[in-house]
């Protein structure tokens, strides 16, 4: 084990980002993400790496763009009403089949909003801005994971040539852990699509998401989805905690996830067999094993820090076969483990008739 | 035989969208005379904005990149940023620099990058079918101005030159127009020098070029070039507006 340092997520995620070869970052400050602007204003210029601060998020990830189509790692970060600006660019990135990392370290909302935690851009996120196309979103739930999971995005951007955006939220973003830095071996992808100048050696690159024939834009979009078929089969992630013989599953991400565990360890105390499914991807979002649990549970619980964003995919993804709780708070409450408590003790009551 | 003109190595061989007498076609010509000339092809990333310029990714024979509406000058910032050897150029409208993209624009300009704009300014957004444009002219007759431009109601044109010449960003601004022989030659110089500059280092260049769309302004393409000439000339003086090395050097 190599060893470990204390670091604010925020400056967890940038450090991450530089170890994993990203040498462009642009962005506009936001709370509560800012300390990982500032980690990379401090950082870069000194690797000979190139941070600029834009006039807006939604110059930020045009530069992101310019980078990417370029052939180089890049990435933007922001908080919610930044992510809403950086939408556009995220569909044009798709469009272009342009790799990209993003951070989004969400805060309350909608509008303005707050600056305190929130998940409500949960949908957001996996569901995305105008046109047929999808995100890989990792949602962490550590700072360690924050780490790992930035490594993780950068890599699988580059595989697959789209967006991968990390889903964190105030608290993840602020708290300090000790994290290991050892990132292992970096893969380095061939970019021959990549507009880096012909040499007069090579036919021209085009980066474009325009077609102006139906059934040309048809087909790009079907093997952009046979491109996202197989990213369903291959990187799906999720953690299970005490599922062995759970009655009863939590489903939550990120800091939820933590408070859930804490819950979940006091009514296994009390005798109540529950456990949780905790998705680390949320696109693409752990559909089977949650299938699979609905058959052995009674209920399910969906713990998450917005009005019932995430319960939607779980209800989706078991098919309704058993009740989905909703256990929530919202506008930049954290769920406390009594909550967590109270919605457990209310799914244990079901299943007389199970 | 001796060929005495040809179509430029940097332009596709291949036929352009642009309606009859649309000046935008001479435009095309010159950057890629100028990428020929300056041997910079294999070196170049245009830009396509959205507008009637939208298929330029077509028409030029470097590498390409489509940018949304108004976003050309912050692609442009990081393809440039990602390998400052590259010579990254934008060909924008009037609708996408000086309207959606006008902080994209004031913005690069002020950074100071080092690339250089090629802005076709035709008082009209072309693509959509002729509405109001940043640029269309105090009374100017489009689809969203049916009764003519009311400037007590929608303000007045954005100058860009004028504009940008208080940016201290800025390097070189010159605002051209292609209506005749001497004007064309006179554009293709100082698109050229806006290349240079950028070989050189030394910053944000925009040449404006007064362009015609006589599809939209609904006039023959001779007529157009009068409007031009009558109507767009005296509001947008041609010239140059900064030139900071020229003026340094004094
Ligand atoms: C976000 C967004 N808004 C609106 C449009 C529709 N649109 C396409 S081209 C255009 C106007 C372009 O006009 P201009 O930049 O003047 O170029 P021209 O067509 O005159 O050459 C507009 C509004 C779009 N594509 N994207
Ligand atoms: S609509 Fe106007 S600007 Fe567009 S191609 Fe036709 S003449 Fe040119």
């Amino acid at each position: 084990m190599s060893e470990k340092v204390l670091m604010k997520g925020n400056e967890a995620i940038a450090e991450a980002a530089l170890m994993a070869g990203c040498r462009h970052y642009f962005g506009y400050p936001i709370t509560p993400q800012t300390e990982l602007t500032a980690y990379m204003a401090k950082r870069l210029p000194k690797m000979d790496g190139v941070f600029l601060q834009a006039e807006s998020e939604i110059a930020a990830i045009n530069m992101v763009i310019g980078v990417s189509a370029a052939g180089k790692r890049v990435m933007t970060s922001s908080s919610s009403p930044g992510i809403s600006l950086k939408s556009e660019g995220l569909s044009y990135l798709a469009g272009c089949d342009l790799p990209a990392f993003v951070v989004n370290v969400q805060r309350g909302g909608p509008g303005l909003g707050g600056i305190q935690p929130s998940q409500s851009d949960y949908f957001q996120a996996t569901r995305g801005a105008h046109g047929d196309y999808r995100t890989i979103v990792l949602a962490p739930d550590s700072v360690q994971e924050m780490v790992s999971l930035t490594v993780k995005g950068f890599d699988l951007a580059d595989k697959y040539r789209m967006t991968s955006m990390l889903l964190a939220d105030g608290t993840l973003g602020q708290m300090m852990e000790p994290v290991s830095l050892d990132v292992g071996e970096i893969t380095k992808y061939d970019k021959p699509w990549a507009a880096t100048g012909t040499k007069m050696e090579r036919p021209k690159n085009i980066i474009n998401s325009l077609s102006l024939i139906p059934e040309e834009l048809e087909s790009w979009n079907l093997t952009r989805y046979e491109r996202y078929k197989i990213v369903e089969e291959n990187e799906v992630m999720y953690e299970e905690y005490m599922m062995d013989d759970a009655e009863i599953c939590i489903v939550s991400f990120g800091i939820t996830a933590r408070v859930s565990k804490n819950a979940i360890n006091e009514a296994r105390a009390k005798g109540i067999k529950v456990g949780m499914i905790r998705p680390i991807t949320l696109w693409p979002f752990p559909k089977k094993v949650l299938c699979e649990a609905a058959d052995k549970v009674k209920a399910f619980i969906s713990v998450e820090m917005s009005m019932g964003q995430l319960i939607e995919d779980v209800e989706l993804a078991t098919r309704c076969k058993k009740p989905v709780l909703l256990c929530n708070r919202c506008g930049g409450v954290i769920p406390s483990p009594q909550n967590v408590m109270d919605s457990i003790l209310e799914a244990d009551k079901i299943g007389g008739e199970q | 035989m001796n060929t005495v003109f040809d179509r430029p190595h940097a332009l596709c061989d291949v036929v352009l969208h642009y309606c009859p007498g649309c000046t935008h076609g001479i435009i095309h010509r010159l950057v890629a005379e100028c990428l020929d000339e300056l041997g910079i092809e294999g070196k170049a990333i245009g830009i396509a904005s959205v507008g009637c310029s939208v298929l330029t990714y077509n028409y030029f024979n470097c590498d390409m990149i489509q940018a949304a509406h108004g976003r050309a000058p912050a692609v442009a910032t990081g393809a440039k940023r990602a390998d400052p050897s590259n010579i990254v150029f934008t060909y924008q409208g009037d609708g996408d620099l000086a309207a959606i993209g006008t902080a994209e624009t004031v913005h690069a300009a002020a950074r100071g990058e080092n690339i250089t704009v090629i802005f076709v300014n035709n008082a009209i957004y072309g693509m959509t079918g002729g509405q109001m444009a940043p640029t269309s002219l105090p009374g100017q007759i489009t689809q969203t101005s049916p009764y003519g431009r009311d400037t007590k109601t929608v303000g007045y044109p954005v100058k860009v030159c004028e504009m940008l010449s208080q940016v201290d960003g800025a390097t070189y601004l010159e605002r051209v127009a292609v209506n005749d022989v001497k004007n064309v030659k006179n554009a293709k110089r100082a698109i050229k020098k806006a290349f240079q500059n950028q070989i050189d280092g030394k910053g944000f260049s925009l040449v404006e070029v007064l362009s015609t769309c006589p599809t939209n302004w609904g006039l023959t393409p001779d007529k157009a070039l009068k409007w031009l000439e009558d109507n767009m000339m005296p509001y947008y003086p041609l010239g140059v507006y900064k030139d900071k090395y020229a003026e340094e050097a004094k």
